[in-house]
C-alpha cells in the first residue's frame, strides 16, 4: 500500500526554495548605536534613528557588513565589489519609516552553495543547494495586540515595541532546489539546520530559534515530469526546523490535491499554522504589493576591498562539513550513527558537552539516547530541552565518583526535564544516594539467592550469565540505588566463583 | 561701527566684532531683533515660532562665556533664524506642515549643535513651503510669507521665511535648505545672499528630508562675507550622515576676503538665458558680466545641452524620494492623528491623517513619486531621470574643463504676486530652471543681488556655480562682484528696500 505522500511523489516532482532571515548577533543595531540585545523593557533600545524620527539618518554598522561577508564566504559566494542598500516601501505600524532599508537588485553576496547531507534508507545523500544571494536588511518592530482575546482580530488596540526595529538581519536566498523527490521536506529541514550551524560556527549569530531569530519563507511548487515548472506558493514565517519540514510536506500534499482536481495553484503567500501543520492562504501575489524599491539615498555604496575580504576570509572557522568528518573520525563512529546524531540536532550539544569535559561516548549516549527520545516525544528540538551540556558534566562526574548509578542518572535527567532544579537539587530531593555499603548489599544478595535457589546452581554449573537475575533482584530491592557492577562482583565472591 | 545706529541694520560680522569687543551684548543684539520681529512680522510672517525668553537666555549664556574670556566662534552672540525643517530639541518643528503640528523633536540636528557650540543664538523657526515643496512659500500649511520689497509678492520658496526674515532685518543670518533652489531663488527675489554648498558639505542629520539625494542646508545673509562666516560654522564631516564629505573644511572667509577675479574664466550658460527670462533680469545680468569683465575676468559662453532635461528629471527624482521620505508621517508616532474614535483601522487612521495633514502640493508630489517608482514604470521614469543626472554631470564637467565658474540669472523672473501661479504648478516649477541642475549634479552655487529690474523695481539675483568642493570660488567671485556693485550703489541693495 502506498501512502498519500508516496502517491504524490509518484506523480509530481517538487521544486523548493527557501528564504531565511537570521538576526545577526552584533552589539548594536544595523543603522544606529542602540543595543541589539533581545528583550529589554519595551521601547528602551530606541533612538531617533531606529524610531524613524523626521530628519534622522542611518549609518551602516560595519560589524554587520563583516558578518554578512563572512557568511557569504562560508557559503562559497562571490562578494560583489560594489553594492547599495535599497528602500522597500510599504505601510505597516511596526515599520518606523514605512520603508525598510534592505538590499534589492544589488546584494552583497551572490552565487554560492551549501552541500546538505540527508540520511536516507540507502545511507547519507548529499544535495548541493545553490545560494542565489545573501543580503543585509533591518528588522521591524513588534506589535502587541491588547484587549479582546489578545489576538489581532478582536483586539481593542495595538501597542508597538520598537526594540527590535533596526536589528540587523541577513537574508539567505536559495536558487530553486530541484531533484529532491521524496526527500524535499528532509532537504529543506537539513538545509536550514546546516545554515543555522554555519551561523553559529561563524559566531555571527547564536540563532535562538525560540526567540524568532531565524525565520524561513518556504517556496514550493509541483510539476509532472517533463512539464513546465508549476506555480509556486510561499509559506511565510516558518520558525522551527520541524515546521520547515512539515510546511514543505503539507504544501506538497495540498497542491497535489488541487492539481489532481484540475484546479490552478494560485501564486500567493501562505501562513503556516504551528498547531495543525496546515497552511492557509495569505495575500495573493497577483495583486502583488508593489514595494517601489529604489537605491537608499541616505547611505553611500558599500565597496569592500579585496584586502578586507581576504582578511575576513582568514577568520573563517573550519567549515561544518569538514569539521563533521573530523569529529566522526575522532569519535570513531559510523557514518550512519554520525548522520543520525546530526539529524537529531545533537552534534553541537555533544561537542559542547565534550568541550565541557564529558567523555565522547558518554556525551553521545545521553544526547542521542534518552534525550532524543524525550525530544521526539515532545516534538521539539533537543536544544529546547531544559538540559545543558553543563548538566551532563555534573552527572558524569557523579557517576565517575560512584555517587550515581546509571539508573539514578536517568532519574536526574527526568528531574531536569521536568524542571525540578539543578542536578544537585534533584539528587537531594529525589534522595538519590548510592548504596555502597557492602554488608547491606551482601544481605540483599543472600536474600535474593534464597528466593531463587536454582540460580546459584546455574552459576555454579558455569552459567555465569544467570547472575543477572540476582543483580536485578538486588537492584530492585535497593530501589536502583546500588551499583550493579559492585553487586555482581560481590555476588560472584559470595559464591566463590572467579571469572 | 557706530552702535548708535539700529542694531538690526548691521551685518553679522559687524555685530560679532562688537559683541566680542563687549561694545554691545548678545542679549542687547538679540533683544533688538526680537523687538523688530514683534514690530514687523505680523506683516511679513517670516516666523512660525519665536520663543523670546529662550533666545534671550541663550544670549545671556554667550555673554557669560564672553565675560569669562571664552570666544566661542567668529559669530558668537549673533542671532539666527532657522528654517522650520531643522530639528531643534524641544522646539516645535513643523516643516510648514499641519501634519507635524505639535511635534517637538527629541533631538537636535547636527547643524543646530554646531550653531549652539559656536554661540549663535536661535531666534526661532521660519516659514516655508510645506516640506520644502514650492517656490513661493504659499504652500505653507500656516499661510504665506510676504516679500519685504512688496507685501503682495512672494518671497520665493521654499525658504521664503528665512529670506524674508533677513530682508526685513528681523535676523542677520538664517539657515535655509536647497533641494532645487530653495535657498538661492528666495535670496534672488528678496535681494539677499544665499549659498547652496556642495552636496555633503553640510550635515543633513536632523534636517527633515525632502529628497535626500538633492537636499543641502546652507547659509543665508545680507552679504557675501556673512554667508562665508555662517558656512564655516555649519560645514564639516558628520559621522551621523554618511553622505557628508570627509575632508577638511576649506577657508570660506579667506576666500571672501580674496575678492579678486583677475585672470579667471567665467562661463555663461547658453541654455539659461533668452526665452522665459524677464528682460530686466537679463539686463541686470548682462551688466554684471560687464562688471566682471572690468574686474579682469574673461567671460566666455558655454553650452550645457542636457540642462533642457533637468526640470523633467528633477520632477521625477524629487517626488520619488519624497514619496518615500514622507511615508513616515502616518499619525502613529508624531504630529497629528486623525481618528474619529469609531474603531477605525490603522489604514483608515493613516489615510485620514494624511488627507488632513498634507496640503495639495505635497499630495501631488507623493502621487507623482509613487507612480514613478511603481513596478513597470521605474526604468522609464526614475531610471531614466538618473541617466539624465549623469548627463548633466558631464555637461558641468565639460564646462569646468574650460572655465573656473559658471554664471546665470538665479531665477528667470523677479518676485511674482501671491496667488499668481498657485493654479499653474508647471509655471511655478519653471522658476527653478536655473537652480535645479546644480542640485542634480551635487556641486555648489551662490545667489547674490545684482540690482533692481527696471520694469518692476524688484531685486534680481545672479547665480555663481562652482565645481563640487570648490565652494571657495563662490566666495571669491561673489565678494568681488558684490564689492564692485556696493561701490556703485553706495551700500547694499537691501538698504533700498522699503522700510516696513
Amino acid at each position: 500500500m502506498t501512502t498519500q505522500y508516496e502517491s504524490v511523489i509518484a506523480e509530481f516532482d517538487p521544486i523548493i526554495g527557501i528564504e531565511t532571515h537570521i538576526e545577526l548577533g552584533t552589539n548594536s543595531k544595523m543603522f544606529c548605536s542602540c543595543s541589539a540585545q533581545f528583550g529589554g523593557d519595551p521601547n528602551t533600545h530606541v533612538c531617533p534613528v531606529c524610531l524613524g524620527m523626521p530628519g534622522s539618518m542611518p549609518v551602516v554598522n560595519r560589524a554587520a557588513v563583516e558578518s554578512t561577508i563572512r557568511m557569504g564566504l562560508a557559503l562559497n559566494c562571490s562578494i560583489v565589489p560594489w553594492c547599495r542598500f535599497a528602500r522597500k516601501n510599504y505601510f505597516y505600524p511596526d515599520m518606523p519609516k514605512n520603508y525598510q532599508i534592505s538590499q534589492y537588485d544589488e546584494p552583497l553576496c551572490i552565487n554560492g552553495y551549501l552541500d546538505v547531507t540527508v540520511a536516507t534508507a540507502n545511507g547519507p545523500q548529499v544535495f548541493r543547494v545553490d545560494i542565489e544571494r545573501v543580503h543585509m536588511e533591518e528588522d521591524t518592530g513588534k506589535l502587541l495586540h491588547a484587549g479582546g482575546a489578545g489576538r489581532i482580530h478582536g483586539a481593542t488596540h495595538s501597542l508597538v515595541d520598537y526594540n527590535r526595529a533596526g536589528i540587523p538581519l541577513i537574508e539567505v536566498v536559495t536558487k530553486p532546489i530541484l531533484g529532491t523527490g521524496d526527500l524535499a521536506p528532509d532537504v529543506a529541514k537539513a538545509y536550514v539546520a546546516q545554515l543555522r550551524d554555519l551561523m553559529r560556527a561563524l559566531g555571527v549569530s547564536d540563532v535562538r530559534m525560540e526567540e524568532g531569530s531565524l525565520r524561513c519563507d518556504v517556496n514550493v511548487s509541483l510539476s509532472r515530469p517533463g512539464e513546465e515548472w508549476g506555480t509556486r506558493t510561499e509559506t511565510k514565517n516558518v520558525n522551527s526546523l520541524r515546521s520547515v519540514e512539515r510546511a514543505v510536506r503539507t504544501e506538497m500534499l495540498r497542491q497535489a490535491d488541487r492539481l489532481r482536481a484540475g484546479d490552478r495553484i494560485t501564486q500567493e503567500t501562505r501562513h503556516f499554522n504551528e498547531g495543525t501543520g496546515d497552511t492557509t492562504s495569505g495575500r495573493s501575489k497577483e495583486g502583488a504589493e508593489d514595494y517601489r524599491y529604489f537605491p537608499e539615498p541616505d547611505l553611500v555604496p558599500i565597496a569592500p576591498s579585496k584586502e578586507w575580504i581576504e582578511e575576513l576570509r582568514a577568520t573563517l572557522p573550519e567549515i561544518p562539513s569538514v569539521r563533521r568528518a573530523r569529529l566522526q573520525r575522532d569519535w570513531g563512529v559510523s557514518e550512519f550513527d554520525m548522520q543520525s546524531l546530526v539529524n537529531a540536532g545533537a552534534l553541537e550539544l555533544i561537542v559542547a558537552s565534550i568541550d565541557a569535559g564529558v567523555q565522547p561516548a558518554a556525551a553521545r549516549k545521553w544526547w542521542t539516547g534518552e534525550l532524543t527520545r524525550v525530544a521526539n516525544e515532545r516534538s521539539c528540538e533537543l536544544e529546547e530541552l531544559t538540559v545543558t551540556p553543563n548538566d551532563i558534566v555534573q552527572i558524569e562526574n557523579l557517576i565517575a565518583a560512584g555517587e550515581l548509578t546509571d539508573k539514578m542518572a536517568r532519574s536526574v535527567f527526568e528531574g531536569l526535564l521536568q524542571g525540578e532544579g539543578t542536578v544537585a537539587d534533584i539528587v537531594h530531593q529525589r534522595g538519590l544516594i548510592v548504596v555502597n555499603d557492602d554488608a547491606s548489599l551482601i544481605a540483599a544478595i543472600t536474600a535474593a539467592l534464597a528466593d531463587s535457589p536454582d540460580v546459584a546452581e546455574k552459576i555454579h554449573s558455569g552459567k555465569i550469565a544467570a547472575a543477572g537475575a540476582i543483580v536485578g533482584a538486588v537492584m530492585k530491592a535497593t530501589h536502583g540505588q546500588a551499583d550493579a557492577a559492585r553487586v555482581r562482583t560481590l555476588l560472584l565472591e559470595h559464591l566463590g566463583i572467579k571469572e | 561701527m557706530s552702535l548708535d545706529s539700529d542694531l538690526t541694520r548691521q551685518s553679522a560680522a559687524t555685530l560679532a566684532t562688537a559683541i566680542a569687543r563687549k561694545e554691545v551684548s548678545s542679549e542687547e543684539v538679540t533683544r533688538a531683533h526680537l523687538d523688530r520681529i514683534a514690530q514687523v512680522d505680523s506683516r511679513i510672517h517670516a516666523f512660525l515660532h519665536v520663543d523670546a525668553e529662550a533666545s534671550l537666555s541663550q544670549a545671556r549664556l554667550v555673554d557669560a562665556k564672553l565675560a569669562q574670556g571664552v570666544l566661542l566662534s567668529p559669530l558668537a552672540g549673533v542671532p539666527i533664524a532657522l528654517k522650520d525643517l531643522v530639528a531643534t530639541k524641544g522646539v516645535p518643528t513643523t516643516c510648514g506642515s499641519r501634519i507635524l503640528e505639535g511635534w517637538r523633536p527629541p533631538y537636535n540636528a547636527t547643524i543646530v549643535e554646531k550653531l549652539m557650540a559656536a554661540g549663535v543664538v536661535s531666534l526661532g523657526k521660519t516659514n516655508m513651503d510645506e516640506f520644502a515643496m514650492g517656490s513661493s512659500t504659499e504652500h505653507s500649511g500656516y499661510g504665506p510669507t510676504h516679500n519685504p520689497w512688496d507685501l503682495d509678492r512672494i518671497p520665493g520658496g521654499s525658504g521664503g521665511g528665512s529670506a524674508a526674515a533677513i530682508a526685513s532685518f528681523e535676523a542677520p543670518l538664517a539657515i535655509g535648505t536647497d533641494t532645487g533652489g530653495s535657498i538661492r531663488q528666495p535670496a534672488a527675489v528678496t535681494g539677499t545672499v544665499g549659498v547652496k554648498p556642495t552636496y555633503g558639505g553640510v550635515s543633513r542629520y536632523g534636517i527633515v528630508a525632502l529628497a535626500s539625494s538633492l537636499d543641502q542646508a546652507g547659509p543665508c545673509a545680507r552679504d557675501v562675507m556673512d554667508t562665508a562666516l555662517l558656512h564655516s560654522v555649519i560645514a564639516g564631516h558628520d559621522p551621523r550622515d554618511s553622505t557628508s564629505i570627509n575632508a577638511p573644511v576649506p577657508d570660506f572667509v579667506a576666500a571672501a576676503l580674496n575678492a579678486d577675479v583677475r585672470g579667471m574664466k567665467i562661463g555663461v550658460i547658453r541654455e539659461l538665458q533668452g526665452d522665459g527670462f524677464q528682460s530686466g533680469v537679463l539686463e541686470r545680468f548682462n551688466q554684471s558680466l560687464d562688471i566682471l569683465t572690468e574686474l579682469g575676468a574673461e567671460i566666455v559662453e558655454v553650452s550645457c545641452p542636457h540642462f533642457h532635461y533637468a526640470l523633467g528629471a528633477y520632477y521625477l527624482i524629487l517626488p520619488s524620494e519624497a514619496s518615500s521620505n514622507l511615508a513616515r508621517f502616518d499619525g502613529m508616532r508624531f504630529g497629528i492623528r486623525v481618528d474619529d474614535g469609531n474603531d477605525r483601522s490603522v489604514e483608515q487612521v493613516m489615510s485620514a491623517t494624511r488627507e488632513k495633514g498634507f496640503g495639495a502640493e505635497v499630495k501631488r508630489r507623493i502621487m507623482l513619486g509613487t507612480y514613478a517608482l511603481s513596478s513597470g514604470y521605474y526604468d522609464a521614469y526614475y531610471g531614466q531621470a538618473q541617466r539624465i543626472r549623469t548627463l548633466i554631470n558631464r555637461d558641468f564637467a565639460a564646462a569646468f574643463a574650460t572655465v573656473d565658474v559658471l554664471v546665470s540669472p538665479t531665477s528667470p523672473t523677479t518676485a511674482f504676486k501671491i496667488g499668481e501661479k498657485l493654479e499653474d504648478p508647471l509655471s511655478m516649477y519653471l522658476n527653478d530652471i536655473a537652480t535645479i541642475p546644480v542640485n542634480l549634479a551635487g556641486n555648489c552655487a551662490m545667489s547674490l543681488p545684482i540690482g533692481l529690474a527696471p520694469e518692476d523695481g524688484l531685486p534680481v539675483g545672479l547665480q555663481i556655480i562652482a565645481p563640487a568642493m570648490a565652494d571657495t570660488l563662490l566666495y571669491r567671485v561673489g565678494s568681488a562682484l558684490e564689492s564692485a556693485l556696493v561701490d556703485r550703489w553706495g551700500g547694499l541693495l537691501i538698504s533700498e528696500a522699503p522700510s516696513l
